[in-house]
């Protein structure tokens, strides 16, 4: 029997779809978050629970942070400003602080540490300029299109108020590329390594990408990375509390199979055990790829249409490594309460790279290394310590699945062996999740971190596809609020926060 | 190795080529998809006259066709298309059109439901990349089969006379209905469709009988006033009837450069093969928009004052504003009056008061012409012959 029991059906109760329920709530609907998850993934080794995907908070919409009132749903930090080590195989590590990570300490010589305090000064600038972007829709091409030019305006006055040559140079940066900043400026290869890791983290770009440097400013826009008390499970969990609280009613183990789709009109949704739910509204916080290729399917959409989602790129770079340590291990002196980055050079990031684009397992990835037991208790059984990095480059769709998989798990130790030596001997659990494995889990297609690439191509008016940067979908009635829309991904809750204020504006 | 001489032969030959060449004795040949294709063989008015008072022959072959098969067939084609598919029963033939995102036309063609999981569709342009694409989820086949039909179009008064003395009993065959007759060591198949508004059956088999059936029909048809016509007798008839054709009267969505060039079946008269209740096609989203805003153009069969045909002329309100402009047009044979078929903006056409600049070259000099257009019901001319079942024995 179908039900209609709410006044919008949420489909993922990822940080977006919360998002998106909760302003929609506070409005007065009567929300339903449909997640496919039925509990927590079991723990990866006895005592450890299983860590969520994401390990740090990177970007976390200060509107969604105050709007779903998180503090007062449990929300407290373990180091609200975390320092960056960029970690040396000789112990000459170096230590980056400040929101900008534009503070040294450590063996650098003067020029760079000049030069690095000016760069990153003028890295955060530009970043703030485009920030006011991250919350609105994205402006559009055409003519008389309801714009906001007003906040338009403001951007680009700011923009040029930094007077003629900054506002060149900020052009220039929108196009060129990671690498060949760092080597305009900097010569430290440890420093321009660490550097290269960040503006490429989550990317399907090595820092040689045209147009690498972008995606680095964005994510420079969201502030620097912080811990969650309890971690990134704890924020989550903070989220749907808030949202429980406003009333929304988050069904887990609910695994939407396809939109419900009537004269053109999304009515509603079948579960996969034919559980049929109906609703005037239905968003979907699950990327824009797997929601019009499979929840709505090809043949209720426009041929058009479906050959740019078919396209529109969705690669993984990122695998995610897990693992359960006996003792504490040591990365020869470096503050396991900062954020290990472990990437030599500019040139170990791009060589990282290269493999992957040909389906293949680099010799030596880089990664960035977490130990949230360093911080706290909690996160692993006393005396032992759990260690989480997001590890690149991965191969999204190898040949051999099982085998990259291996190789990748034997890359990433080698390189976790040179960094700390002796910490293969405390390893008693290893968990490695390739982007398959995460498309398999969370449902980003390709396992791309931002559920469909964010590269230049595929930003602003033109995410996820040109058409649809508006959060509506052309099925009338379903919306789009995942990371695959504007303005990408990470745990930040932004593309739902807009998507609700583009279905309130549309007075749907 | 290979040795590269298509530059030679640029055009292709169909699978009558050695019957349309020998009856070619004008030597006028045209590029029709890339075949060499009779544009007349012999005399214009006498081929013409062939089409609406005896029998005419014309080498269908160069149409492009393609052939979709699988178990979604029909729900492949209620997709890409904006008739209903479905609806067509097995053994009959629509025309149809379809439409990109925007609900711009990409090209018409007939429609021939061959079984219950199996179509052919006909078409004036190749469209192999959309189809394909449009097949995405699916289950579908589909292919390009041009070169593997051998067709030809019989149309006139005596065709179905023409096509008994053959031995193919064409006396209860409805208009867009088809029949299969054994012919030769193959088959062939009927049906009743063309494009001359007329009485008249196309007839498709494969290549290695094309000869024997050309040689057959004409043999059968002799006494029947039979005879070869070439493509410009054929857009006589068309215009006299008022088809459209792509890249005549319209330019399809997928080769117009400029922005404002395609045109929507609204614009094109054409909407009304549109099935609203069908559920999603290509372009619906956007043709719905369209149907509550307005469209901006209109296509019209127009008469003209004088007997100067107004091919390409330009079309003004008022004789001053430039209101569209004439797509096809001729001095009607049948109806001995001028006809044209015409893109016209809509707020023109409510006024009236339309005009056709005409430029007659009269020994080296243009005479100006400055005519009255009058906006007339299409077809211009729609025998009733053209429908009767049985048809008329002539
Ligand atoms: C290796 C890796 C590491 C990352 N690390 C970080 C990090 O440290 N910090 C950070 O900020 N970001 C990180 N990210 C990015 C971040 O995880 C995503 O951008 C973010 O989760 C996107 O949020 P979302 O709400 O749009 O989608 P998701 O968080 O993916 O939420 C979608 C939800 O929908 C559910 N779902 C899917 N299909 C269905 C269905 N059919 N029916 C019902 N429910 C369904 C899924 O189970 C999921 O819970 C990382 C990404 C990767 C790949």
């Amino acid at each position: 029997m179908p039900t209609r029991s709410c006044d919008v059906i949420v489909i993922g109760a990822g940080p977006n779809g919360l998002a998106v329920a909760i302003r929609l709530a506070k409005a007065g609907r009567k929300v339903l978050i449909l997640e496919r998850q039925a509990t927590e993934r079991p723990g990866f080794a006895p005592g450890f629970t299983a860590p969520p995907l994401a390990h740090l908070s990177y970007n976390l919409d200060p509107r969604v942070e105050a709007g779903m009132n998180l503090s007062s749903h449990g929300l407290t930090w373990a180091a609200p400003v975390l320092d960056t080590t960029a970690v040396s195989s000789d112990g000459h590590h170096l230590r980056l602080s400040g929101r900008d990570l534009g503070k040294v300490d450590g063996p650098l010589s003067p020029e760079d540490r000049l030069a690095w305090a000016a760069l990153s000064a003028r890295l955060t600038r530009f970043a703030s300029v485009l920030r006011p972007f991250r919350d609105m829709p994205p402006p559009r091409l055409a003519k008389g299109v309801g714009n906001d030019l007003w906040a338009l305006a403001k951007i680009g006055l700011r923009a040029r108020l930094m007077g003629k040559a900054e506002f060149r140079e900020l052009l220039r940066m929108f196009l060129t590329n990671t690498y060949d900043v760092l080597n305009d400026e900097l010569s430290d290869p440890l420093l321009k390594g660490a550097l290269a890791f960040d503006a490429t983290l989550g990317t399907w770009l090595g820092p040689r990408s045209p147009n690498s440097l972008l995606p680095w400013l964005d994510r420079l826009s969201g502030g620097g990375p912080r811990l969650p008390a309890g971690g990134m499970g704890a924020l989550a969990a903070s989220m749907r509390n808030s949202a429980m609280a406003a009333g929304v009613t988050i069904r887990s183990g609910a695994s939407v199979g396809r939109a419900l789709i009537e004269g053109g009109r999304a009515t509603g949704v079948v579960l996969d055990g034919g559980e049929e739910l109906r609703a005037p509204l239905i968003v979907s916080a699950v990327s824009p790829k797997s929601t019009l290729l499979g929840l709505v399917g090809p043949q209720a959409l426009d041929t058009g249409l479906v050959n740019r989602i078919r396209h529109q790129k969705a690669r993984g770079g990122a695998a995610k490594l897990h693992l359960a340590l006996s003792g504490v291990p040591d990365f020869r002196g470096a503050d396991l309460k900062t954020r290990l980055v472990l990437a030599p050079s500019e040139e170990h990031v791009e060589r990282a790279f290269n493999p992957v684009k040909y389906g293949q397992v680099p010799d030596t990835p880089v990664m960035e290394v977490l130990l949230p037991s360093a911080h706290e208790a909690g996160h692993a059984p006393a005396g032992q310590h759990l260690l989480t990095a997001v590890v690149q480059y991965a191969p999204h769709n190898p040949a051999d699945r099982d085998a990259a998989r291996a190789d990748m798990l034997k890359a990433a130790l080698a390189q976790l062996e040179a960094h700390s030596p002796g910490i293969g001997g405390l390893i008693t659990h290893a968990e490695l999740l390739m982007p398959y494995d995460i498309e398999t889990i969370w449902g980003l297609p390709g396992g791309n971190w931002h559920a469909g690439e964010l590269s230049i191509e595929q930003m602003l008016f033109l995410r996820p596809l040109p058409g649809l940067s508006q959060y509506r979908t052309p099925v009338q009635g379903l919306w789009l609020a995942s990371a695959g829309c504007h303005p990408g991904g990470g745990v930040s809750g932004t593309p739902g926060w807009n998507a609700a204020a583009a279905i309130e504006r549309a007075g749907e | 190795m290979n040795v590269l001489t298509h530059y030679e032969t640029p055009l292709l030959q169909s699978p009558f080529h050695a019957r349309t060449a020998a009856a070619n004795k004008m030597h006028s040949w045209g590029n029709w998809g890339g075949y060499a294709s009779v544009l007349t063989y012999e005399d214009l008015a006498m081929e013409h006259a062939a089409i609406r008072n005896t029998a005419s022959v014309y080498d269908l072959c160069p149409m492009v066709k393609y052939r979709i098969t699988g178990p979604d067939a029909a729900a492949y084609l209620n997709r890409l298309t904006v008739r209903n598919a479905a609806k067509l029963s097995v053994g009959s033939v629509h025309y149809t059109v379809w439409c990109d995102d925007a609900g711009k036309l990409e090209d018409d063609g007939t429609l021939f439901r061959l079984g219950a999981h199996d179509y052919r569709l006909c078409c004036q342009e190749r469209h192999l990349p959309w189809l394909l694409d449009s097949a995405f989820g699916f289950d579908v086949a589909v292919r390009e089969e041009t070169e593997e039909v051998a067709a030809l179009s019989l149309q006139g008064p005596t065709s179905a006379a023409a096509l008994s003395a053959a031995g193919f009993d064409v006396t209860a065959l409805k208009p867009f209905r088809m029949a299969d007759f054994p012919f030769g060591r193959g088959r062939l198949m009927i049906s009743r469709t063309g494009f001359t508004g007329d009485l008249g059956y196309e007839l498709w088999t494969t290549p290695d009988l094309a000869l024997n059936l050309w040689d057959h029909i004409f043999a059968a048809g002799e006494l029947l006033g039979i005879r070869p016509i070439g493509s410009d007798a054929l857009n006589l008839a068309r215009l006299e009837t008022g088809f459209v054709i792509t890249n005549y009267d319209f330019t399809p969505a997928q080769q117009a450069v400029r922005e404002d060039r395609a045109r929507s079946p609204f614009e094109m008269g054409l909407d009304w093969l549109i099935d609203w209740d069908k559920g999603q096609f290509t372009g619906r989203q956007a043709l719905l928009a369209e149907k509550a805003k307005g469209s901006k153009w209109a296509f019209v069969g127009v008469e003209i004052d004088g007997n100067i045909s107004a091919e390409g002329a330009v079309l003004y309100h008022d004789r001053k504003t430039e209101a569209g402009v004439v797509t096809g047009a001729c001095w009607s044979p049948t109806l001995k009056k001028s006809i044209a078929l015409a893109q016209v903006e809509r707020r023109f056409l409510a006024k009236g008061n339309l005009w056709a600049e005409i430029y007659a070259l009269r020994e080296l000099h243009y005479a100006k012409l400055m005519q009255r257009v009058r906006v007339v019901d299409r077809p211009f001319f729609a025998p009733d012959r053209r429908r009767a079942t049985p048809p008329g024995r002539f």
